[in-house]
């Protein structure tokens, strides 16, 4: 009970940081807004909707990199990730409380981003809002643990793309075929799998990342 | 001969992996029948042992990551590195190799339906960027760590970027299949050789670094 209670209190602390600073969700917003119309302009006018769909997979992993980029950054400037890891807690708390305000970020994106999909290319089921919604929990379980170690390397916002694109590959597959394919529950169950196996590493590990 | 052995291992090693390279060049060209694919099918001996390979060096270092991690072990910090490097260079190999393939077998250079091209390519891409990390953090128990934990989400993304980008495997007769096991007996030979080597070497660069620190 008690790890529950520090992993709510340090995710209501990003979402309060969030609700009083507005540093990261306006970005998001106005990134997936501009990338949809970016797209409409990529696309040739006689493209089929399957070609926007996978497009839309593209917004939705470059518009989380942008949110993670930033998940570390008041932790690291203000020094608060020494605090948080002399905290008398489990190390794996910072990691699941980083993680849900991330996915809280990331689905608050995305409540204006797939009805704007919709609204400029049409079309969106079922089947492509559940293979968002668990592509979301990959994402922000993976995205989080590879913030904290690119927040601890020199190179910082410029090598977490590199290290969580490969990562998010298996994602891509799972979600596109989800949006765009007749047998979505294949993909669906790829995508729980995946979320499953990366969420268990990652809480195991996270740990290492932050400590000596 | 029982201590020569034991004084000249890297030497035994690499006298085995010329001798079964050798073997399985023989073999390839000699022994094994011609198929339907006609000649360019050959490639296929060495393409497959190499991947193979590649994937047994990125399972070593991960086991040597779980090490540092578990057990706090400082020498397999370096281990597991060098393994993934091993591992990258065998990945090349087999993106090279298999673009070859593809070049004759399709006429294109790059084909997408290859699942274990695809495969390689995503492989390669996190594996370089395990070398990104590793060279943008200070040397320390920091940076073995960090390490460690890339290196154990690539064990965990290769069977689930096999299960994304499905593959099937190939059926061969006999005798192909003797050609097969001695070509892939000599990659993973080789890449025991090079790993030994390379770990020397580096170790070597450890400890003369350590003297220079200390006669400072």
């Amino acid at each position: 009970m008690m790890y529950l209670a520090d992993v709510g209190a340090l995710a209501r602390k990003d979402l309060r940081l969030e609700l009083r600073a507005r540093d990261t969700l306006p970005a998001m917003l106005l990134f997936v807004l501009s990338t949809l119309v970016v797209f409409h302009f990529v696309l040739p006018s006689d493209s089929s909707e399957l070609a926007a769909k996978g497009l839309l997979w593209v917004a939705i992993v470059f518009t989380a990199l942008l949110g993670l980029s930033r998940a570390f950054a008041a932790e690291r400037e203000q020094g608060v990730i020494d605090g948080l890891v002399l905290a008398p807690s489990d190390r794996s708390a910072i990691w699941l409380g980083k993680a849900l305000s991330v996915l809280a970020f990331l689905a608050l994106a995305e409540v204006v981003a797939l009805p704007a999909f919709a609204l400029f290319f049409g079309g969106i089921g079922g089947p492509m809002i559940a293979g968002v919604v668990l592509a979301d929990i990959g994402i922000a379980a993976v995205g989080t643990l590879l913030a904290a170690m690119a927040a601890a390397s020199r190179a910082r916002e410029l090598l977490l793309p590199l290290l969580f694109l490969p990562l998010a590959i298996p994602i891509i597959v799972g979600g596109v075929g989800a949006s765009v394919t007749s047998d979505p529950a294949r993909y669906l169950g790829f995508l729980g799998l995946y979320d499953a196996l990366f969420a268990i590493i990652c809480w195991a590990s996270f740990e290492y990342v932050v400590t000596e | 001969m029982s201590t020569w052995l034991r004084n000249n291992r890297l030497a035994a090693l690499a006298a085995l992996a010329f001798a079964l390279i050798t073997a399985s060049i023989a073999l390839v060209f000699f022994y094994a029948p011609v198929d339907s694919d006609g000649l360019n099918q050959k490639i296929f001996y060495f393409h497959v042992g190499i991947a193979l390979t590649a994937y047994a060096c990125f399972a070593w270092g991960g086991w040597k990551a779980l090490r540092v991690l578990w057990k706090g072990d400082d020498s397999a910090d370096l281990e597991s590195y060098v393994a993934i490097h091993q591992g990258v260079i065998f990945g090349a190999l087999t993106l090279v190799t298999g673009s070859i393939w593809a070049r004759y077998r399709w006429g294109h250079w790059w084909e997408w339906h290859e699942d274990q091209l695809v495969l390689f390519l995503v492989l390669f891409l996190f594996y370089a960027a395990y070398f990104m990390l590793r060279f943008s953090v200070p040397a320390g128990p920091r940076r073995a760590n960090l390490s460690a934990v890339y290196a154990l989400f690539g064990v965990a993304l290769v069977p689930v970027s096999i299960l994304a980008i499905r593959r099937h495997g190939p059926n061969m007769a006999g005798s192909q299949f003797f050609t097969f096991c001695v070509s892939l007996a000599a990659m993973l030979t080789l890449a025991a050789t090079l790993y030994h080597v390379e770990l020397a070497g580096k170790r070597i660069d450890v400890r003369l670094r350590e003297l220079r620190e200390a006669l400072r």
